[in-house]
């Protein structure tokens, strides 16, 4: 359903649920790759294939469906090892705004024959064709896994030591930052012991060797950077109880005002892994100061091996105030993400909420070639109108 | 020097722990089920079928109590058409030694399947069986009981958690009342209930591996034992539409409602 308008009918018109397109197609083991109707949900195609050893990686934390995955180019936690949905779909499926069906992809892992149709389709938001099949990569499923948790003085020295990490090369499957009022939130909504201060939550794929020294690896750059307290497993439960306060965040930060009835706006800024620390220092600060002022607070939680972070506003959505301050928070840290060669949006892509921030992103050519395909493939402008691409009113 | 060589490959038969697990092939469990046409049964063509899930919390726990040191080599058991064979191999990925399937078409109840079973175990001589409580299909809760008995063997069904040690059998059991805990001598007949443990994945070199584990094939004349039931299927139907609820303005509707339901005085 997605967190920017994707889905609003700006103009009326006809939702299409595609949750009854559900069916797994074909799973082709040897190829390592499965064919499933746009409404196969993430968690119901790995129960299907579970017995073949093998695993669809991209994780955005809902059990969202493969179609809705491609439309908004979505990733996940462990993005950083396997990539997202533009590296793990194969081939798509999708009906034109003309009727005709189009096939895009191939089955051959390598093809240089062609437009790149089937990357155009991934993240164009349902604008430019309906999504019904999806060819989709598979992996093996790690045969260990090992986590890691430590905490730092500094956000700075956090990031670092996840740039360290990664140009060492070691294949970490996930890398997520807590800051410390994330932390401090946990403690009071799950009554946890964190200490308050900038936290890794690691994990580590591959053999049980590979898995134990990765995690050692690890731990010896996390201690040139003055990480303390730094504890890993690969033992399922105890690698659980290591990475729950990471799983409890967002509901925590939802509750840490103390207020009923708030809904959660997460922001969604990605830069270079480089400007990282600068990005969430300076963004720090201008929280500080709305904080200050209406007491709106932002726990931040980041999927930092990918530089993207998250700050979980909690908003009373009955207060016009709130929202107006909320939103303009937004909009300042993502003209800010862009002006340090990022993006106003990793993972929760443009809907119309964001569709003000495109120019700006990419440039008035790359945004006239996409109202020019746009114009191409749907011409009566009857595919998700008023969204990208969309000809200005 | 030789006789020290002879020792070490043949190991006495006091350090011997044999395990055989039994896997069903069913209904996977995530499938929305059909009843066919003419009511004879649930729709089968063209369904995904998998490990009934407490078959593979079966096959979890011996091969945890392998991985331990305290089982020496697992057997896992199978009775159903040429496709069960699918379902050992996933029990050989999960770790299990080897495979016997006893190959039979149709509708097997738990009597037939426990006779069978029975056989197997009066050949082989385990001194542990863990079966799943019962099937997704049939949710009979038979087999493992029916087993004990004809082999004589102490039960411990529904386990939560199961030790061995020095010949003996701990399992706690899951039963209307709380927990219960049970002692016995081996050899014994275990059925897994959903909280025993969390079956692991099998990995692509583990299914690699498997392909070159051995299954014995086998059916029920050879093992001596009539399949034939004394119950007949009459007619399989699909349980009555669910009625809409309604929906009522306020309280005082809700207890007039529920007066007029008689569901209240």
């Amino acid at each position: 359903t997605s967190l920017e308008g994707h889905l609003a009918a700006l103009r009326g018109g006809i939702g299409m649920n595609m949750r009854e397109m559900n069916q797994v197609l074909e799973v082709n083991s040897d190829d390592m790759d499965v064919r499933a109707q746009a409404g196969v949900t993430r968690k119901q195609l790995n129960s299907y294939i579970r017995d073949t050893g093998l695993m669809f990686t991209v994780d955005p934390g809902a059990d969202a469906s493969l179609g809705g995955m491609a439309s908004t180019r979505a990733s996940g936690t462990n993005t950083v090892k396997y990539g997202g949905m533009r590296d793990n779909v194969l081939g798509i499926t999708a009906v034109l705004a003309n009727g005709e069906v189009m096939h895009t992809g191939s089955r051959a892992r390598k093809s240089s024959t062609g437009y790149d149709l089937k990357n155009l389709l991934i993240g164009a938001e349902g604008t430019l064709g309906i999504i019904t099949e999806l060819n989709i990569r598979l992996v093996g499923q790690p045969a260990a896994v090992s986590s890691a948790v430590c905490e730092f003085a500094t956000l700075a020295d956090a990031v670092n030591c996840t740039m360290a990490v990664i140009q060492t090369g070691i294949p970490v499957a996930r890398v997520e930052l807590m800051d410390a009022l994330s932390c401090a939130a946990v403690n009071k909504y799950s009554k946890m012991e964190l200490k308050e201060l900038p936290t890794l939550f690691f994990e580590f794929h591959g053999s049980q060797a590979s898995v134990e020294e990765q995690a050692q690896q690890t731990g010896e750059i996390a201690e040139s950077f003055g990480a303390s307290g730094f504890k890993w497993s690969s033992d399922a439960q105890q690698r659980g109880k290591l990475w729950e306060a990471r799983h409890h965040a967002y509901w925590a930060a939802i509750a840490l005002r103390g207020l009923p009835n708030l809904r959660g706006m997460p922001t969604d800024a990605a830069v270079p892994i480089s400007r990282l620390a600068d990005c969430v220092i300076e963004s720090d600060a201008d929280l500080q100061e709305v904080t200050q002022r209406t007491g709106l607070v932002g726990p931040l939680v980041g999927h930092v091996g990918d530089g993207n972070f998250h700050y979980c506003l909690a908003i009373d959505v009955t207060n016009p105030d709130e929202i107006h301050e909320a939103k303009a928070f937004s909009q300042r840290l993502a003209e800010r993400a862009i002006r340090m060669g990022g993006t106003c949006s990793g993972e929760h892509g443009v809907g119309y909420g964001k569709l003000k921030y495109l120019e700006m992103e990419h440039g008035a050519a790359a945004v006239g070639v996409m109202r020019s395909i746009k114009a191409a493939m749907d011409p009566h402008n009857i595919l998700n109108p008023g969204k990208m691409g969309s000809p200005i009113e | 020097k030789e006789s020290r060589n002879k020792a070490k490959m043949h190991p006495s038969a006091a350090c011997r722990m044999r395990a055989i697990v039994g896997v069903k092939r069913v209904v996977d469990y995530a499938v929305k089920v059909r009843v066919k046409a003419d009511k004879s049964a649930v729709e089968t063509t063209g369904v995904k079928m998998s490990m009934n899930p407490f078959c593979e919390i079966a096959v979890e726990e011996a091969v945890r109590l392998k991985e331990k040191g305290i089982v020496t080599e697992i057997i896992a058991v199978s009775v159903g058409p040429t496709q069960s064979q699918e379902t050992i191999r996933t029990a050989l990925a999960m770790g299990v030694d080897r495979g016997i399937h006893i190959k039979a078409e149709g509708e097997i109840l738990p009597l037939a399947v426990a006779k069978a079973f029975k056989a197997v175990c009066d050949a082989e001589k385990p001194e542990i069986v863990i079966l799943g409580k019962q099937a997704i299909d049939g949710d009979s809760n038979q087999t493992g009981q029916m087993l004990a008995a004809l082999m004589g063997w102490p039960q411990a069904s529904f386990a939560s958690k199961v030790e061995i040690v020095d010949g003996k059998a701990t399992v706690t059991r899951e039963v209307d009342g709380g927990l219960e805990t049970l002692a016995m001598s081996l050899p014994v007949v275990i059925t897994a209930d959903l909280r025993l443990n969390e079956p692991r994945y099998a990995t692509l070199p583990n299914i690699m591996k498997a392909k070159k584990k051995k299954i014995d094939a086998t059916d029920f004349a050879t093992l001596g034992v009539d399949p034939t039931s004394k119950i007949t299927t009459v007619k399989v139907e699909e349980p009555p539409v669910r009625a809409g609820g309604e929906k009522v303005a306020d309280v005082d509707a809700v207890i007039a409602k529920l007066k007029e339901k008689g569901l209240v005085g």
